[in-house]
């Protein structure tokens, strides 16, 4: 076995430039002859365009020309990728987004003009002189209002501010209303999911570069995916062929699903810098960030759960309205569809279930996947829930969970919600949890918090999530407009590294590493043979990027294909050179050895002869050693876990402390267990982050009045104590070749329900009668919570 | 949000209602007051430069009156565009009654931002507008006020300045009734 074959600690390779500053972003790409560009963007929510009169700016010093909708008249508007289908069998509404505003503005941030000037400064200054008269409409805010008759309306190109009106699985409608008929108890929950803003530490940006003779594009860009915005912008949007543009994302500093889409500003300035003969880049600050990135959550739920007297779950329906802001992204409506129902059954054996999604547009900044995508608002309303109805029912909260979980023997396991989860153990990680947080010794760490005059609360989430995504077959037939495999090229050089070009994007979670572990393993040879390269779609095959956790489990397993392809003709050059039957050849170690004998060559001869094929098998093997995979999963992933965490409130203010946290997951197989851990504890910062701080707020007219890190609070180190992980009970994934299932969104997943339910313990065990408390958990919304009571 | 308030003036109503009326006097009681042209009748124009928290823009704007009621009350209601900063609106609604000794002014004032304003500064606005509107109605008292008895210094101070306008003094402080020796 190689040192850092699959399961090896390995530290991650691309940290050595990240922790010595030398990693290469966007920003830090400057590029011959480049001009800046400043937008100009509305500052009120919802307005008519009266006047746009670019005349005096385009005079200002150093202006090179000011660009508005007229010069995108050739162009689409930006895409979204999936079809959702209403209940009534017609299709979402889906009105135009523009690059730039034509005539209309609908919330705040929306870019309508670009200055393209020599410097930034003078772009700012002369987007100063552009006279721009906005004539404000009444906005709506609020989802319920947004939907009342007589709501101000967005978008004059359909019926009103519903985009959808989906159910799902809406067959089962009826058998779910039955139940709750013929329940011994029904528990019901009204809550709000909040809406974040990713806040990637580094802002977006990007750079257009034009080559005239060549009639070629490039587009340097903060993405997640770059070959998904080739084929966005270059073919839907802007109507430029693929190889017609090359899109480039470099080092990336965190996405969180912010940067998967296709936005306004990277058609910006791949078209500008055309207009203008020059490359044209634009950075976005901070302030810029909040009012255009697209942002996370924001829904309203109603769930209700039925049980049966020994609190069997009979059923479960919710009724949400998911915001979606002013304008569709990429996977805007798929979020709070199809990557929010199938796993919102969570890891229970509930027979029957249905879950309502109203998609509205509002005046606000547009909503898309942030890391979870869909599934965090699953697990949060359905752990609340069923916490809620173990309080009601004076049930355990680990046994009613215990009680009603997926047995492990019943796996594959067909859910009421469309998917077959392939594997599980949910009664493992669950008594894991108990074991790492000394769950039985929890009630005298209560006496000694109240013997200090705080009052101590711990909370459960043991959740599921489906990601990987995804089966291309059944995604289409759900409405994708893509499929969603991933490519893989490992490109044997002619002394023995190997290049491994995928088509997944790192941006934090340690592909580098992970990857070249895959390939080192399968070879036995060294993982410093094996470099990773991504993020250039000039460089790799065309594949769908990282998000939904599918880079190990699509991703790698694209690359595990590609290695076996490897090994299947080095086995065959090693037949030819050792005169025996590529059938008895095994591998290990780096060498290649006839079954049974001590005859083999090296991973280096093989590779020299690959490329210098003077004794060859040329008649029936090709010279070289690449090969390319493709690889369409068979199903969803299946990751499960089960979180504890343990708050102290102190009852005089009102402030929550996160006193523990405890995560035990099953991703199945682990390629690396420091990435995991990593990515574990992200994750949960994240989601206790979203728990207890962060809040988007509008104000009526839909001005954002949390722009910016004053007032918009993220988790800090220093808020939380160290998180126990673990990731030692394992069920393979039964369909892909690493057994792998994914760890990116797990922690922000699991966490929020698990917060929210601690501190709702503590509260009712120090006597408080808390009804509905409402994520952030600020000091003053616990301390409303607790008096109102 | 809406804040109210009073002030007790020293003037009878209808000199604090002509000084209202008054651009010249406007100009001094707007904190920040650059420019200030136009009529009652047809509107202001008006130029002021105000710090909010972080942001700190020059507004371009139009002051309007509204709900005129003569020599009793009226709305003011003002709008200014800040460029990048966003923009600024506000109206007040002032009430003026007679006392004795002077008037009874009572007012409500409103204060709303967009754009970057209300991105960095919403949490300061409320502090802000109190301020604005307690400078305000303090510079409106100062304006017709007839002086106190002020000592001989304080008299001779007055006159080394006379060559300024009362504009350029932004807190008005010291030329205690300028407006009616202006109008008078």
């Amino acid at each position: 076995m190689p040192k850092d074959g699959i399961g090896a600690p390995m530290k991650r390779r691309e940290d050595l430039r990240f922790l010595a500053g030398d990693g290469r972003y966007t920003d830090d790409i400057n590029l011959h002859g480049q001009a800046y560009v400043w937008f100009l963007r509305s500052d009120v929510a919802h307005g008519r365009i009266t006047r746009l009169d670019t005349a005096a700016a385009a005079a200002m010093p150093g202006v090179l020309r000011v660009i508005t909708a007229e010069d995108f008249a050739h162009a689409g508007g930006m895409i979204t990728a999936w079809q959702v289908t209403n209940r009534d069998g017609t299709p979402q509404a889906e009105p135009k987004h523009p690059i730039l505003a034509e005539g209309k503005v609908r919330h705040i941030g929306e870019p309508i003009a670009g200055v393209v000037a020599e410097t930034l400064e003078q772009a700012r200054d002369a987007a100063e002189a552009i006279e721009l008269e906005i004539e404000e409409l009444p906005a709506v805010v609020d989802m319920a209002a947004a939907l009342a008759p007589g709501a101000p309306k967005l978008h004059e190109d359909i019926d009103s501010n519903l985009c959808f009106d989906w159910g799902f699985v809406d067959d089962n409608k009826a058998k779910v209303d039955a139940a709750f008929e013929s329940a011994h108890h029904v528990t019901t929950l009204e809550l709000v999911n909040n809406r974040c803003v990713a806040n990637a530490m580094e802002p977006r940006a990007a750079i257009g570069l034009y080559d005239r003779p060549m009639d070629h594009y490039t587009l340097y860009t903060t993405s997640q995916n770059p070959h998904v915005i080739r084929l966005v912008m270059g073919t839907f949007t802007l109507q430029i062929p693929e190889h017609k543009l090359r899109v480039v994302a470099p080092d990336v500093g965190g996405g969180f699903g912010s940067k998967i889409y296709n936005y306004n500003e990277e058609c910006f300035v791949t078209h500008a810098a055309k207009l203008v003969g020059r490359p044209v880049k634009w950075t976005a600050t901070r302030s810029e960030a909040f009012i255009s990135d697209a942002q996370g959550r924001d829904h309203v739920t109603k769930i209700q759960l039925a049980l049966d007297k020994d609190g069997m779950f009979l059923a479960f329906r919710t009724e949400t309205m998911a915001n979606l802001g002013a304008y569709l992204r990429l996977f805007a409506t798929v979020t709070p569809t199809y990557l929010h129902g199938p796993a919102a059954g969570g890891p229970y054996r509930t027979p029957v279930a249905h879950v309502h999604v109203k998609g509205v547009f509002t005046n606000t900044v547009p909503v898309d996947a942030y890391r979870g995508a869909g599934r965090p608002e699953g697990s949060y309303q359905l752990e609340r829930v069923v916490d809620k109805a173990a309080r009601e029912m004076g049930i355990d909260q680990a046994e009613i969970r215990r009680r009603n979980f997926v047995k492990p023997e019943e796996f594959p396991y067909q859910t009421p919600m469309a998917v077959v989860y392939d594997s599980g153990n949910y009664h493992a990680t669950l008594d894991k949890l108990l074991e790492l947080s000394d769950y039985a010794g929890f009630a005298k760490r209560r006496a000694e918090s109240e013997a200090r005059g705080k009052l101590r609360g711990f909370g459960f989430s043991t959740w599921v999530e489906a990601s990987g995504l995804a089966p291309s077959r059944l995604i289409g037939a759900l409405g994708a407009r893509a499929g969603l495999y991933e490519s893989a090229t490992v490109r044997v050089n002619p002394t023995g590294g190997i290049s491994v070009l995928t088509g997944t994007h790192s941006h934090g979670q340690g592909h580098e590493t992970v990857f070249a572990q895959i390939v080192a393993d399968k070879l036995g040879i060294d993982a410093g043979l094996v470099d990773i390269v991504h993020g250039d779609s000039d460089k790799t095959p065309f594949g769908m990027g990282t998000y939904g956790s599918r880079s190990a489990a699509v991703g790698g397993s694209a690359i595990a294909k590609a290695t076996d392809k490897i090994i299947a003709k080095a086995k065959k050059i090693a037949a030819h050179l050792l005169e025996a039957s590529d059938a008895d050849i095994e591998v290990a170690d780096g060498k290649f050895t006839v079954a049974g004998t001590d005859k083999a060559v090296d991973w280096a001869t093989i590779c020299l002869t690959a490329y210098v094929p003077h004794n060859y098998p040329m008649e029936t093997l090709e010279p070289g050693l690449e090969e390319t995979a493709f690889y369409d999963p068979a199903n969803f992933v299946y990751p499960a876990g089960a979180y504890g965490c343990e708050v102290e409130v102190d009852p005089d203010t009102g402030a929550v402390t996160v006193m523990r946290f405890v995560a035990a997951d099953d991703f199945g197989v682990v390629l690396n267990p420091v990435v995991v851990a990593g990515q574990q504890h992200g994750g949960i910062a994240q989601g206790i982050s979203q728990a207890l701080l962060e809040h988007t707020v509008y104000d009526e007219s839909g001005q954002l009045v949390s722009g910016s890190l004053m007032d918009y609070a993220i988790l800090r180190a220093g808020d939380v104590p160290g998180f126990t992980v673990d990731h030692s009970c394992v069920t393979r994934c039964e369909h892909n070749p690493l057994g792998v299932k994914g760890c990116g969104e797990a922690g922000a997943i699991g966490a929020p329900p698990a917060v929210v339910n601690a501190v709702v313990d503590a509260l009712q065990a120090g006597g408080y009668g808390i009804k509905d408390i409402d994520m952030p958990l600020t000091p003053s919304r616990v301390w409303a919570a607790m008096h109102e009571g | 949000m809406e804040l109210e308030g009073t002030r007790q003036i020293r003037a009878a109503p209808d000199l604090v209602w002509a000084a209202i009326l008054n651009p010249e006097a406007l100009k001094t009681c707007i904190p920040g007051c650059e420019s200030l042209t136009g009529s009652p009748e047809e509107g202001f124009e008006a130029v002021v430069v105000q710090k909010v928290g972080p942001v700190k823009a020059r507004f371009n704007g139009q002051v309007t009156l509204s709900d005129i009621v003569e020599g009793q009350s009226l709305t003011l209601t003002g709008e200014g565009k800040g460029g990048p900063a966003g923009f600024a609106k506000g109206g007040a609604k002032v009430r003026l009654e007679p006392e004795e000794g002077g008037t009874l002014l009572s007012y409500t004032v409103e204060a709303k931002v967009g754009g970057k304003l209300a991105q960095l500064g919403s949490r300061l606005i409320d502090g802000f507008a109190k301020k604005l509107a307690e400078d305000f109605f303090e510079r409106l008292k100062t304006a017709v006020e007839p002086p106190e008895e002020a000592s001989e210094a304080e008299k001779e101070a007055a006159e080394d300045s006379e060559g300024t306008g009362p504009g350029d003094t932004p807190e008005g402080g010291r030329k205690k009734g300028w407006f009616k020796r202006m109008i008078g």
